[in-house]
């Protein structure tokens, strides 16, 4: 039926129809459709986010959870108190420096791994993509379970196959962070190089043999061709990641089992989770909230900038 | 859309080179790098116990069993569990695909004041890290008597997916000529007789692609599930039986291994079913 009524509609459109067409509905139709989303969005997304603003300049624990004590605002007594913790300025760089790391590697991987797919037969590109794809959708918490095995001191295969013996992985400070770099790059570069490939395959294959003719090695028409026809993509997949691996949380949390021995592997997140629910310093918990808050809305900004300057409509 | 259409070669197959020999046996090898974890997994869950407290551990077993999915399902209620989860994890689906494309038509079909701000709100919504709002929301569940109930879960879940699903959904709506809308006008149908009889079927592939990731982060959910769902385990979700195995040091890992199986397969069985729809919306998604 819906066919037959798109080739109906084909003869209707004409050079002199103007883009809108005057309405029989009144103007609000547009925000009773809207309605339902912005009910929800505004009591389950706005509201919270304005709440944790509030209990961020409260003091806030179990004595003013359970009613014992009034809450008493602190001003910005919680963030000063943030901020000359020395292990919250180590976490916080731990955070930026390995969300870095997470998003370096999964591009190179995934970029890499498109580029590969270009210069190969369907067969063995159908086998890598069903095989990206099921790390893709792996859950977090199975892939990171499946990862802390395979890296088993005792029954892992990884260690018997690099003859590493009983070394554990998750004892070290390093060693725990490569470990999740690991499977953090293993489930998000398939997003990255489906996007980035899709994208390579928009390009007109005349632009890159002519490339090729005028004798260009492989990294001169990546870097002089592809990459730059690929910016929006690749701006689009960067970002993405950024904003991922910044706010990791369930990886951290499952293989380095709440943080690693003595915090040394605690990201923001978790830090944050750490200090609400197993201290209840809800108020101190809220302040870390807003500081990554802030940081990953300083991010979007910036992707709405790079949006914006490629011309992009809204 | 025919199903050969995301691996389908466009260029004419050029002749063999010995560059495309070995760019194609790395291929092989990285696309077995990448499923060798997911392939492990599913052996080790398949491994009767004396093989995987093995320190010798064998890449196939000869005597599979499936004794660790019995103990699993008997000792942890995982069939509960499981069936918790999709009940969080479908309503969130359902209810995100409806209002997400309520919404989108609202900002793709109309023009009015204000457009522009709200689409950047959704933007910058997506951008929200769900972890940091935990305590706010944890006050709220608690205040409207929802902790420890799934719709702890669904609620917050479906705040989470609808700005990402009205992104997505926005291409897939313009991408329907407007023409037709006019059409069926001339034709006299209603205004909601076009949205649920002709565009929602037109937009249902970019619906059932937007799903996925509702479907994937709700059934992914382990913070809200630990924090929301504090005193009544029967309420609980995957992740959190799934984690009741893992303990430092004396780890059931066949038990480990069978849940995470248990777990993955809904979402792998998801993901091949709308693999191309999820390529080719994620393309549209850039695009625009």
């Amino acid at each position: 039926m819906t066919t037959q009524l798109v080739r109906a509609a084909e003869p209707v459109r004409t050079p002199a129809r103007t883009p809108r067409t005057p309405r029989r509905t009144s103007p609000w139709t547009p925000w009773l459709y809207l309605l339902p989303a912005l009910a929800v969005l505004g009591g389950l997304l706005v509201y919270p986010v304005y709440q944790l603003g509030l209990i961020s300049f409260l003091e806030y624990t179990q004595a003013q959870v359970g009613g014992g004590e009034p809450t008493s605002f602190q001003g910005l007594g919680n963030y000063t108190a943030l901020f000359a913790d020395p292990q919250f300025r180590q976490v916080l760089l731990a955070t930026v420096l390995f969300a870095a790391a997470c998003v370096v590697t999964t591009l190179a991987v995934g970029c890499s791994l498109a580029v590969l797919l270009t210069r190969v037969r369907a067969l063995p590109r159908l086998l890598l993509m069903l095989a990206a794809l099921g790390a893709w959708a792996t859950p977090a918490v199975t892939g990171s379970t499946v990862w802390v095995f395979l890296f088993d001191p005792d029954f892992g295969p990884v260690n018997r196959l690099l003859g590493l013996g009983d070394f554990s992985w998750t004892y070290g400070r390093y060693s725990a962070f490569a470990l999740v770099l690991l499977e953090v790059v293993w489930c998000s570069f398939p997003f990255v190089m489906v996007t980035v490939y899709a994208g390579i395959r928009a390009i007109p294959s005349e632009l890159l043999e002519a490339a090729a003719l005028d004798g260009a090695s492989q990294w001169r028409i990546w870097r002089s061709v592809t990459a730059p026809v690929l910016r929006p993509v690749l701006v689009v997949v960067t970002i993405q990641s950024i904003i991922w691996d910044f706010k990791l949380f369930t990886q951290i949390y499952v293989m380095t089992n709440g943080g690693g021995i003595a915090g040394q592997n605690l990201v923001l997140n978790v830090y944050a989770y750490q200090k609400a629910f197993a201290s209840s310093q809800y108020g101190l918990g809220s302040a870390i909230g807003v500081v990554m808050l802030l940081i990953l809305l300083a991010v979007t900004l910036v992707y709405l900038r790079l949006l914006r300057r490629q011309g992009e409509e809204l | 859309m025919t199903p050969s259409r995301t691996f389908r070669i466009r260029r004419p197959v050029r002749p063999a080179r010995p560059g495309r020999l070995a760019a194609e046996a790395v291929t092989l090898l990285v696309a077995a790098a990448v499923a060798f974890p997911l392939y492990w997994m599913l052996l080790s869950a398949l491994k009767p116990a004396g093989e995987i407290q093995s320190t010798r551990p064998r890449p196939w077993t000869l005597s599979p069993s499936l004794d660790s999915f019995r103990r699993v399902f008997e000792q942890q209620d995982f069939g509960r569990y499981f069936v918790n989860s999709l009940i969080v994890a479908g309503t969130v689906v359902l209810a995100s695909a409806l209002i997400a494309f309520l919404a989108a038509t609202a900002v793709t079909r109309f023009r009015f004041r204000f457009r522009t701000t709200l689409l950047v709100m959704f933007l910058i919504a997506q951008m929200v890290p769900v972890e940091a709002l935990a305590i706010p929301l944890f006050f709220l569940m608690r205040d409207a008597g929802l902790l420890n109930t799934l719709g702890s879960l669904v609620l917050p879940h479906l705040a989470f997916s609808l700005p990402f699903a009205i992104w997505m959904l926005r291409g897939f709506v313009k991408a329907v000529p407007e023409a037709l809308e006019e059409q069926a006008r001339v034709d006299g149908a209603s205004r909601s007789r076009f949205l649920w009889q002709i565009l929602f079927p037109l937009v249902l592939p970019g619906l059932v692609a937007t799903s996925v990731f509702s479907f994937i982060s709700t059934w992914n959910d382990f913070l809200f599930a630990k924090s929301f769902l504090i005193s009544d385990t029967s309420q609980s979700t995957l992740p959190m039986a799934l984690l009741v195995f893992f303990k430092p040091d004396e780890n059931d890992w066949g038990g480990i291994m069978a849940g995470s199986t248990v777990m993955t397969v809904p979402v792998l069985v998801f993901f091949v079913l709308v693999q191309r729809r999820l390529v080719s919306g994620l393309g549209g998604a850039v695009k625009d």
